[in-house]
């Protein structure tokens, strides 16, 4: 085996909620997680398609955004210090001779670990491609559906297309980082939380964001890169506009595909990996679990809660399957306290026994 | 309160007749899934996704698209005059009789 590996025990494919509170779960029985996931942040769904939204039904929260959700995920695991491979599909898995796996990533990042979790939701989130003929020679060359390191556009001529929530934000945070941002959209209407509509109103009035619309992208041009981009506009005369930039961005959103996970041999039922639910949310393929909306059995309900209560007695099985010899009892935090593997430990506070007498 | 009768045509054309109850709270896109027809509703509800956009070919009177509903159209693909998203349509008593068919996955 290679030593440039990431190896951990277990290996969670989705880092939406059920994948993150996975790590937590794990934590307590001293397991070491590492998450993939096909987005370039933590979250899944939770923070890529509503983080603004409400969610009512997470037991104790009578009301909490998903964002915030994900953001109290991430802190509850940070002890744990869980391994991160973000912007990467899950693409092959491999059993090895001791019953352990090796999963390749589409960018070619392979992770041994002794148990794999398929907390991949409704699969990974693939971005929607503009129909711009050609647009393949281009990515990873000036085009990317996904902004990873923001610091990439520094002082470059940027071209953002869309009209939702990421094209708002993103157009907003690059304002202060390109050197040029332009905002391409096929209507007048945008679609996202106030605050960000009337920061890119604002950041327009003040020239910082160039907004171009109705219009759309028809074209790229450029030798190896991209170096300029063609525009409609939406108008009455249908004006065509050529606009030098070093990148186009366009963010029309995602579509959910289950993908390669497709081709793993486990049994899938609906779009969804079978498992057994009268035990440990195993599939057919002992040492792969699928916990979260990504599995199914008969009565299955696609809700947060459920995944973090299947992920919880999924980590029980995975000790026992990592270690089968050892017993282990499960523990309350609130007698157990929690030791993190930063060397951290949080308890609840000792009452003291103390005479309380007259003077 | 009483069931309403909706006729759902797939994508293989072929008709589904079914009861859909007018005091569950349900929407087009939900009374797909409970009759396990092949609506993904991948954002659950949101009018995010356009997984349960549907054409309506009976003449029934919806009223206007919501605002939410309106934006995600006009980025969805395979989009008609009378394209809706399932999601967003309440069942309601005036829905009986109602035909829809569903558009093409993207």
């Amino acid at each position: 085996m290679t030593q440039d590996m990431i190896t951990t025990d277990i290996l969670i494919i989705g880092a939406g909620p059920t994948g993150l509170f996975t790590v937590f779960e794990a934590g307590l029985l001293k397991l070491k997680c590492h998450i993939i996931d096909a987005l370039a942040q933590p979250g899944g769904q939770c923070s890529e398609l509503y983080p603004k939204k409400p969610i009512y039904d997470i037991p104790g929260f009578p009301e909490v955004l998903a964002g915030d959700l994900v953001d109290n995920l991430m802190k509850q695991i940070e002890p744990f210090q869980p391994g991160f491979t973000l912007g990467e599909r899950a693409q092959t898995i491999e059993k090895q001779e001791d019953g352990s796996f090796i999963v390749t990533t589409s960018k070619g990042t392979k992770h041994h670990a002794k148990v794999v979790a398929i907390a991949g939701g409704l699969g990974s989130f693939e971005p929607r491609k503009p129909a711009i003929e050609g647009i393949e020679k281009y990515e990873d060359n000036g085009v990317s559906y996904m902004i990873k390191d923001p610091e990439v556009y520094r002082d470059k001529k940027v071209v953002i297309a869309g009209g939702g929530d990421s094209a708002l934000d993103w157009s907003i945070f690059l304002a202060d980082v390109a050197a040029e941002v332009t905002l391409v959209h096929r209507r007048e209407e945008f679609r996202g939380a106030l605050d960000s509509v009337e920061k890119v109103q604002d950041l327009v009035n003040e020239n910082k964001i160039r907004l171009v619309t109705p219009a759309e992208v028809l074209d790229i041009k450029g030798e190896d890169k991209v170096e300029s981009v063609l525009l409609q506009h939406n108008d009455k005369a249908k004006r065509m506009e050529v606009i030098e930039c070093d990148a186009l961005i366009p963010l029309f959103g995602l579509a959910p595909k289950l993908g390669p996970i497709a081709d793993w041999g486990l049994e899938i039922e609906k779009n969804a990996i079978k498992v057994d639910n009268t035990l440990d949310y195993q599939t057919n393929i002992p040492g792969i679990y699928a916990i979260g909306d990504v599995n199914t059995y008969p009565g299955k309900l696609k809700l947060i809660l459920c995944g973090f209560h299947e992920a919880t007695l999924m980590c029980q099985s995975a000790y026992q399957r990592i270690f089968p010899d050892k017993r282990y009892v499960m523990k309350y935090t609130t007698v157990g306290g929690i030791d993190g593997f930063d060397g951290s430990r949080k308890e609840a506070e000792k009452a003291v026994v103390k005479k309380i007498g007259n003077n | 309160m009483s069931d309403v009768n909706i006729t759902i045509i797939d994508r293989e054309g072929k008709e589904h007749k079914v009861l859909a109850p007018t005091d569950m709270n349900m929407n087009l896109m939900e009374v797909c899934k409970a009759y396990d027809l092949p609506v993904q509703a991948v954002c659950g509800g949101m009018a995010m996704c356009a997984t349960c956009q549907c054409y309506i070919i009976s003449d029934h009177v919806l009223g206007e698209r919501n605002d939410d509903e309106q934006a995600m159209l006009w980025e969805a693909y395979n989009v008609k005059e009378n394209s809706r998203l399932g999601c967003q349509i309440p069942i309601k008593e005036t829905l009986e009789g109602l035909i829809i068919e569903l558009a093409p996955e993207e």
